[in-house]
């Protein structure tokens, strides 16, 4: 289970379209140095440092160190808690509500017979 | 050393030990890691292989690596038909680390095959396994997905 408060900063860390556009950088190509993610992004160093930061305090994105070289990793994982703590309580209320659809379904077949 | 391609990390409420143990006991994997159990001795140089827990339907093999329990765990992960061809073979390491009063468990994938099924596959696969991993041993469930045979790719 994803604690609170980590689910916290992951949301936080997603609600902000630089740090997405950071994030989409790094899955068309994993393992960045700082100066790679910030060519051609219209952000300052600063601020690319700053989103960055976020990014692993949420554990969204994972340093690597190679040398004296940071490279950074997107890390899927906190993503893929939250879909299965909401998609997996979706599907347990969708089976259910079958359920149910299927007793009173069934209920009344008997009644009919 | 070259650089990794996937790097996983999931922070788990538990012991390394724990963990060790649920990354090679059957009865703890098919729970979570879709079914499956991964069969080895564990020894140095030994094979092991990832398999369908009832059907025995192998899907990866590999060799090990290096074993340092409960903290280092690196294999060698390739599909059954590139067995002979250590070239398409990639490398799996598992790193479990004490991080305040969790644990990091940290999986590092590397030496794929650019474009390969292999890699479309385990860039899927690797987040469910883990969150899979991290629910079970914090609260002794499965997650419903994670206990499941998966029949097809996830779309």
């Amino acid at each position: 289970m994803i604690s609170p408060v980590d689910e916290e900063k992951v949301f936080k860390a997603l609600a902000d379209r630089s740090r997405r556009q950071l994030l989409d950088r790094l899955r068309a190509h994993n393992g960045q140095t700082l100066s790679e993610l910030c060519q051609g992004l219209d952000m300052t160093r600063q601020a690319v440092t700053k989103h960055l930061a976020l990014l692993e305090a949420a554990n969204l994105v994972v340093p690597v160190w190679r040398g004296r070289e940071k490279l950074h990793y997107l890390n899927p994982v906190p993503i893929q808690e939250i879909s299965e703590r909401w998609i997996g309580a979706f599907e347990k209320q969708r089976l259910r509500a079958l359920q149910d659809l299927k007793k009173a379904l069934e209920g009344e077949n008997d009644d009919q017979t | 050393m070259t650089k990794p391609e996937f790097v996983y990390v999931t922070y788990i409420s538990s012991t390394p030990e724990k963990i060790w143990n649920a990354l090679q006991d059957p009865e703890m994997t098919k729970q979570y890691w879709v079914q499956h159990r991964n069969a080895s001795d564990w020894q140095v140089g030994s094979p092991w292989r990832h398999e369908d827990y009832e059907s025995g339907k192998v899907d990866i093999v590999g060799k090990v690596v290096e074993s340092t329990p409960p903290r280092r765990l690196v294999l060698t992960w390739a599909s059954p038909a590139d067995a002979a061809d250590a070239a398409k073979h990639s490398r799996v390491t598992f790193e479990i680390e004490p991080y305040e009063d969790a644990v990091r468990l940290t999986v590092t994938h590397g030496e794929l095959e650019p474009d390969s099924p292999m890699l479309h596959g385990i860039t899927k696969g690797w987040p469910i396994v883990l969150s899979g991993l991290k629910t079970l041993l914090e609260t002794g469930k499965p997650m419903p997905m994670t206990a499941r045979r998966r029949t097809k790719p996830p779309q």
